[in-house]
């Protein structure tokens, strides 16, 4: 259905991303993207890789320069928040004033999980935003005597390597018996802790975080096994919530994130994309949230594209899910679907080496393809996953790479 | 149509290759090489996929 104009909630990646599919695929309306943050939007990967670092200054993350920005017209607010929701309405509310829409796209992503009793102390952080990775990078700069990155996942791992950088000593601390077991399985996660640990983290498995303690500052971290890491600096890397909770009695279904359809629509002209939207993937059978880079840039333009479309045109969205870590000098990437009790075979390379790429199954189903600095055979077999080509297929193919 | 790539910025994710293999090519060596810099106009589509979905934004149209 073509409409007047669009209001998209959130200009972070997919919501900006859904702004310039709107305006290439001709879309000549009032299109208003409404941001929390008041810097213009950003690419958030390099907050925990070289803006962490400290080798790129914050302007470089600028992810539509300021001219072609300029160019697509857009009634930008930044610095202005979403409050509320109106269905019925069709009222949305930003920073309580309310304004009329004709379609809706939310984009609001998620915001990180904290440790509880923490608010208080100097020197906790969650990552996620760029102010968080500068003031991150000024306590490490501050010379501190050790910083405790809680949870080994993705952020807390690139945190860690990063941290490794400045000459800061990092204890790492997590649940699982390896790094990212569940997503990636204990036979790749074992070569992820041998790589922190031979790059001299003090990482300690399954063990939880008993409490932080401290005065004004944190002092310490008690861990569930009595022991006790002396600190100054902590990172906190459990995981992200979606923000939905400005659209508590909307009429909306909230469950995890903003529930859609197959389509990417949560409501009529209504929309959702990114790390807030959970949708059933047609492809898996499988209702998911993906909090990946690649899933906002895509999303966003499917859901953009949905408010443009009446029933009739509109197609599931059904992507495979892709992303990439980098720590150290290693590169990893996943595209499929994982599950921990997946067989694994490694079809190119070697994990003495750490450069490989291994094939994921189920059932003689191929589900997901990981490389540790192996970029060119992940896209090669994600090919092969999009075009649901069976293990065996794989298998073959992967004897032809040499 | 012209591909510019900032190799400063490259980190050979390979997507581009993935969108568009006669003209990107992510070698053994891990480096990117394109293969055709001057895409026909029947690509452009494709090539606007590839710069959007670079996670690296290198990729860049001129023309």
């Amino acid at each position: 259905m073509v409409r007047d104009s669009i209001t998209i909630v959130g200009a972070s990646l997919a919501g900006l991303r859904a702004a310039e599919t709107l305006r290439r695929d001709g879309f000549s309306g009032r299109i208003s993207l409404i941001g929390a943050e008041v810097h213009a939007p950003y690419d958030r990967p390099p907050l925990s890789k070289q803006v962490l670092a400290g080798a790129w200054e914050a302007d470089r993350t600028v992810l539509t320069p300021a001219d072609r920005l300029e160019l697509l017209g857009l009634d930008m607010r930044l610095g202005r928040r979403a409050t509320g929701l109106d269905l019925s309405g069709r009222i949305l509310e930003v920073d309580g004033v309310s304004e009329s829409y004709d379609g809706l796209l939310i984009a609001t992503g998620a915001r990180c999980r904290t440790l509880p009793g923490t608010g208080h102390l100097a020197g906790v952080h969650t990552l996620r935003t760029l102010d968080d990775s500068l003031a991150i990078l000024e306590a490490m700069r501050g010379d501190p005597r050790r910083v405790v990155v809680v949870g080994a996942g993705f952020i807390g791992a690139e945190v860690a390597s990063t941290a490794i950088g400045h000459g800061v000593p990092v204890t790492m601390v997590e649940a699982l018996p390896v790094p990212l077991g569940r997503v990636l399985g204990d036979m790749v996660g074992s070569v992820i802790a041998e790589l922190h640990l031979e790059h001299g983290v003090d990482l300690r498995c399954g063990v939880g975080v008993e409490a932080v303690e401290g005065g004004d500052r944190v002092e310490s971290v008690r861990l569930t096994d009595g022991t006790v890491v002396e600190a100054d600096l902590v990172v906190v890397g459990i995981g992200v919530v979606p923000d939905t909770g400005w659209l508590e009695g909307s009429g909306l279904t909230l469950e995890d994130g903003v529930v859609c359809d197959e389509t990417c629509l949560a409501a009529p002209n209504i929309t959702a994309a990114g790390d807030v939207a959970r949708w059933p993937n047609p492809r898996y059978g499988e209702v998911m949230r993906v909090e990946h880079w690649d899933n906002a840039v895509e999303q966003g333009a499917h859901a953009a594209r949905r408010l443009l479309q009446s029933e009739e045109e509109a197609v599931p969205y059904a992507p495979v899910p892709w992303f990439w870590s980098d720590q150290y000098d290693r590169k990893i990437q996943l595209a499929g679907r994982a599950r921990p009790d997946d067989e694994v075979r490694i079809v190119s390379g070697s994990l003495e080496e750490r450069r490989f790429a291994a094939l994921y199954s189920n059932d003689g189903r191929l589900t997901a393809v990981l490389g540790m600095n192996r970029p060119r055979h992940v896209m090669q077999f994600k090919g092969l996953l999009e075009r649901e080509a069976s293990l065996a297929e794989a298998i073959e193919f992967a004897e032809g790479l040499g | 149509m012209r591909i510019v790539v900032d190799y400063d910025q490259c980190e050979s994710n390979a997507i581009c290759m993935q969108i568009a293999p006669d003209v990107f090519e992510v070698r053994d060596d891990d480096f990117l090489y394109v293969l055709d810099e001057t895409p026909g106009e029947d690509r452009r589509a494709a090539m606007q996929e590839a710069v959007q979905r670079c996670p690296k934004q290198a990729i860049s149209l001129e023309g």
